[in-house]
């Protein structure tokens, strides 16, 4: 078990860096940002000046070992435009998306699993097809569509929420219902086709056969195995707590991680954007590093032989 | 007599395993196949039995070269097996076909199955369109499929009309050897008879040689001129077919022959102990001395080598001609 | 002749798909008595599974059920959901073919042991520990302490089918029903199994039905043997006399077709043909279509199942001599 653990640990590590390094040289080769952030007819003496200033004019390679190097001890370099600590910048966006994305979460979860494990218990019935013909909506439709919708309804029509901005509580529900609706339906589709998959299984019938009542074949024998799949697609959305929310936050003037990478790539501010990356990095290595540990939690055939003995 | 077809040599195929998770996990060996050596006649057919992971599809697919041994040599006609890939392994593979337990999962099922059938000679051969469909009717016909078949999907043919699909296939280049693995071990039992009905008839008709891979003791019987068994990565007993099931000498053998459930009166049954023991970690000595009932400290000690007796059957027990033994049988 | 144990009779199975029906199992009647051993053989789709799955209303919800089978007084077919659950695994067990997907792989051996234990002997804590370790040790499990922490992936297939049946033991059923329970193990493992079924079988005087397709299997473990053919029963003997006189062409050919393990070697008799597809049998006689001595009724009238012997069961129009196979018969006019 402690093996498992190391290695899934050391795996994490490198995806940091890996995604790090693809950052970094994405966006050296996408543009010189003097030029984008001086503009072109700026005088050359402040070009180079701001060259100097944010030692863009050091070889490219240097550039990268001394950013890395200053990454692991936490410093990200300094904001552009601003010239605030980038870290500093993203970490205060944090709490605000989390606003809405965990309620969010609690949304897809509390909403899909019921769903998906009602419709796949009643397979085929109008209550299965209608969830299923909900979800393909849900799922099919682009989040700024459905923002767009709601805002038409509630904040148009019938004036019962606000349509953009954070100033009080009420400003959030509508970006919560935005993102929770679509993975609901993700998640209803997902626990769906797991739970029948399951319920196809030989210990199933095995179960029913050694007079196990049917409601308890479900909770005891049914559900554990079905969420083994659906733990994937939750830590999707875990993984998602922080990024997932760029459209959403920028249709509804949302002051969170997702509209400050918005305004700092349009503003080719290169610290805040890659410190926004490597959080999001992070945190999704962080998400399926849990997915990994539930996994070994849930299946006792991943944890192995090493596990059991 | 003839030459021979098939000769392999001190076949061995070992695969690095972990037997721990994780990169860090403990390797180990598992010795799918360990030194085994069998030679087939043209026209003959050798039955290769013994319970599941003994080795035995794997020493079938390292006879064709489909994966390279780890030691060993494959000889036919006399020459070696040229390395898997090359243009001259190619050349041979006309001469020897693969048929699979699973006739569905072996054909394409978006393709009708006359297409399929023509397909090696379309590979292997320089035939006209016209020549390959005159041959694909000649070799339905073989194996008792019917013209208006060649249009059909997989899906729409009955299993065992599946299987004849897939040995209308082999046939196509005139190979001299096919190897089976358990071919009929997925068909209903009505249907297994017809099938083995079919190898003889083809066997007598083209004189193909047969290396027949099955767990099923009476259908081996049936067709094969010839019987090895396999333990472990090993051939404990190998001799002709129906002396070797009249007279098993190995104790994994016998105990083998009369476990299998027979119709006629009830027999005096040698029922073994435990499962096979995992091929990664394989006992010491003779690998069956874990569950045979006349293992001594020899046995647990010294591997015993495959050894012919004075009547040509050849056995891997060091306590074979006690009379011990020929008691407790 | 004592009173049956379980009575099946007119037993009618049909799965709906897609709008049409298409019947799996048409007019089944079996009885057996307490303490018996019946084997039922057959080939794929020829209903000989579905039979038991619709007795215990184990099947999904688009099969249609029809007729009757009683255990004792009780009717099965159409019973209350409580009902069949008292009956499951209590009066009546069931084991399957393969033993290791019929475990559940997140829950240990013994958590599933005790899940039994509890519904049926009511028994929990220690008292249902001890219960599972004499289960265990009944069905020839070594070590059985330990293993009560292993889930099923651990273990070999052979120990997952002992480990089956000492769940369907622990219910002390009045008749287990085996669904091929060797199918899917090695030659030594099964008859290592097969022993075990017997010996539990002189133990505790409880009735087996043994599915299978292996005429040898059903031959060594039963007394009378029971043939389907495409969802119907087309032959009922004592072992001997259906394995040395039957009486119906497909149990002759079905026998003629089998290699042998000892004895000169000859010429399997293949049935020509194939089984027909489920719901597509032909009007009259199921078999008619691949039987070499067919007549036009055959084709037209289902044929009555006809007392041939003593306790010997034939459902074929003609009456087939003892000693005579249809195999050997000059055919009928093509």
């Amino acid at each position: 078990m402690l093996l498992f653990t190391a290695s899934r640990a050391l795996r994490a590590a490198l995806t940091i860096l890996f995604v790090m390094t693809f950052a970094f040289v994405v966006l050296r080769l996408s543009g010189d940002p003097a030029l984008l952030i001086m503009s072109v007819d700026a005088p050359p003496e402040a070009i180079k000046a701001f060259r100097e200033a944010w030692g863009l004019e050091r070889p490219i390679w240097e550039q990268y070992l001394s950013y890395i190097g200053h990454a692991f001890t936490g410093d990200f370099g300094k904001s552009m435009r601003d010239g605030r600590p980038a870290i500093d910048l993203v970490m205060e966006r944090v709490p605000a998306t989390l606003a809405i994305t965990l309620p969010a979460l609690a949304l897809k979860v509390g909403l899909g699993i019921p769903a998906g494990v009602y419709a796949a218990l009643h397979r085929n019935s109008f209550a299965d097809r209608m969830t299923m013909a909900v979800s393909v909506a849900g799922f099919t439709m682009p989040s700024f569509v459905l923002a767009l919708l709601l805002v038409l309804l509630f904040s148009v029509n019938l004036g019962w929420l606000p349509a953009s901005g954070a100033d009080s509580p009420t400003y959030a529900i509508l970006p919560i219902i935005t993102l929770g609706a679509s993975g609901a339906a993700i998640m209803a589709r997902f626990t769906r086709s797991a739970m029948l998959e399951v319920l196809g299984q030989p210990y199933i019938r095995a179960a029913s056969a050694k007079g196990v009542e049917w409601r308890r074949v479900i909770s005891h024998h049914a559900l554990p195995n079905a969420a083994i799949p659906t733990v994937t697609i939750i830590g999707f959305m875990i993984g998602s707590l922080v990024a997932g929310a760029v459209v959403v936050e920028s249709v509804f003037a949302w002051p969170g991680i997702g509209r400050l990478l918005v305004s700092a790539v349009a503003n080719r501010d290169l610290a805040v954007v890659q410190a926004i990356l490597m959080v999001i990095a992070t945190w999704m290595v962080l998400a399926n590093f849990t997915v990994d540990m539930a996994y070994g939690w849930l299946d006792p055939r991943v944890r192995g032989t090493a596990a059991a003995h | 007599m003839s030459m021979t077809l098939l000769e392999a040599t001190g076949l061995r195929r070992h695969y690095q395993v972990r037997a721990g998770r994780g990169p860090f996990g403990a390797k180990a060996v598992l010795r799918a196949v360990d030194g085994v050596s069998l030679s087939l006649k043209p026209g003959r057919t050798l039955g290769l039995v013994g319970e599941s992971g003994c080795g035995k599809s794997t020493t079938g697919k390292l006879v064709l070269g489909f994966i390279p041994p780890t030691a060993g040599t494959v000889r036919y006609r006399g020459t070696d097996m040229p390395p898997a890939g090359t243009p001259a392994w190619r050349a041979l593979r006309p001469r020897m076909q693969m048929v699979y337990q699973d006739p569905l999962g072996a054909l394409d099922r978006r393709l009708p199955v006359g297409v399929q059938i023509m397909e090696p000679l379309a590979i292997h051969g320089a035939k006209s369109p016209a020549e390959q469909r005159d041959r694909a009717a000649g070799v339905m016909a073989a194996v008792g499929l019917q013209m208006h078949q060649f249009d059909r999907y997989p899906h729409e043919l009955s299993g065992g009309q599946r299987q004849r699909v897939v040995l209308a296939r082999a046939l196509m280049t005139e190979p001299d050897l096919l190897v089976c693995d358990e071919p009929i071990s997925a068909l209903d039992v009505s249907i297994q008879a017809q099938v083995v009905n079919l190898l003889l008839d083809l066997q007598d008709q083209m004189g193909i040689a047969y290396l027949f891979i099955s767990h099923d003791l009476k259908v081996v019987r049936q067709v094969s001129h010839e019987v090895a068994v396999m333990y472990l990565g090993r051939i404990v007993e190998q001799g002709e077919a129906e002396d070797l099931f009249a007279r098993p000498l190995h104790p994994y053998t016998r105990a083998l022959v009369s476990a299998i459930p027979v119709l006629g009166p009830r027999r005096e049954r040698l029922l073994l102990q435990g499962d096979p023991p995992n091929p990664v970690d394989v006992p010491s000595g003779c690998s069956f001395h874990t569950r045979c009932p006349f293992a001594t400290a020899a046995c647990r000690a010294e591997t015993p080598a495959l050894r012919t007796l004075p009547d040509g059957r050849q056995v891997a027990c060091h306590r074979v001609e006690e009379p011990a033994l020929q008691v407790a049988a | 002749m004592t009173a049956p144990l379980v009575e099946v009779t007119g037993l009618t199975v049909d799965f709906e798909r897609d709008g049409r029906s298409s019947r799996a199992v048409d007019g089944v009647d079996l009885a057996i008595a307490p303490g018996e051993a019946l084997g039922i053989v057959g080939e794929s789709g020829s209903g000989k599974s579905v039979t038991w799955l619709a007795a215990l209303g184990l099947l999904p919800a688009r099969a249609r059920v029809g007729g009757s089978v009683r255990i004792d007084k009780q009717q099965l077919i159409g019973a209350a959901p409580k009902v069949l659950e008292g009956v499951r695994g209590k009066r009546i067990a069931m084991i399957f073919q393969d033993p290791s997907s019929c475990l559940n792989p997140v829950h240990r051996i013994g958590w599933q042991l005790v899940e039994a234990l509890k519904l049926h002997r009511g028994l929990d804590g220690a008292a249902a520990e001890a219960a599972t370790l004499r289960l265990l040790d009944q069905v020839g499990i070594a070590d059985a302490r330990r293993r009560l922490g292993d889930f099923p992936h651990q273990l070999s297939g052979g120990l997952n089918q002992r480990v089956m049946i000492a769940m369907a033991l622990a219910g002390e059923p009045d008749l287990l029903i085996a669904d091929e329970p060797t199918t899917a193990l090695d030659a030594t493992i099964q008859a290592q199994i097969l022993a075990l079924l017997a010996s539990i079988r002189r133990d505790t005087g409880m009735a087996l039905v043994l599915i299978s397709h292996d005429l040898g299997v059903v031959a060594e473990n039963v007394n009378r043997v029971a043939v389907m053919y495409a969802g119907r029963l087309v032959e009922e003997a004592m072992g001997q006399d259906l394995f040395g006189a039957a009486r119906h062409p497909y149990t002759q050919g079905l026998l003629a077709a089998l290699p042998t393990l000892t004895g000169p070697r000859r010429r399997l008799a293949a049935i020509p043909g194939t089984v027909p597809e489920p719901g597509k049998a032909p009007p009259g006689c199921a078999f008619a279509p691949r039987c070499p001595l067919a007549e036009p009724r055959c084709q037209s009238e289902p044929p009555p199942v006809r007392h041939v012997g003593l306790m010997h069961r034939a459902a074929c129009h003609l009456q087939i001599d003892v000693g005579v196979s249809a195999w050997n018969l000059p055919r009928a006019a093509e």
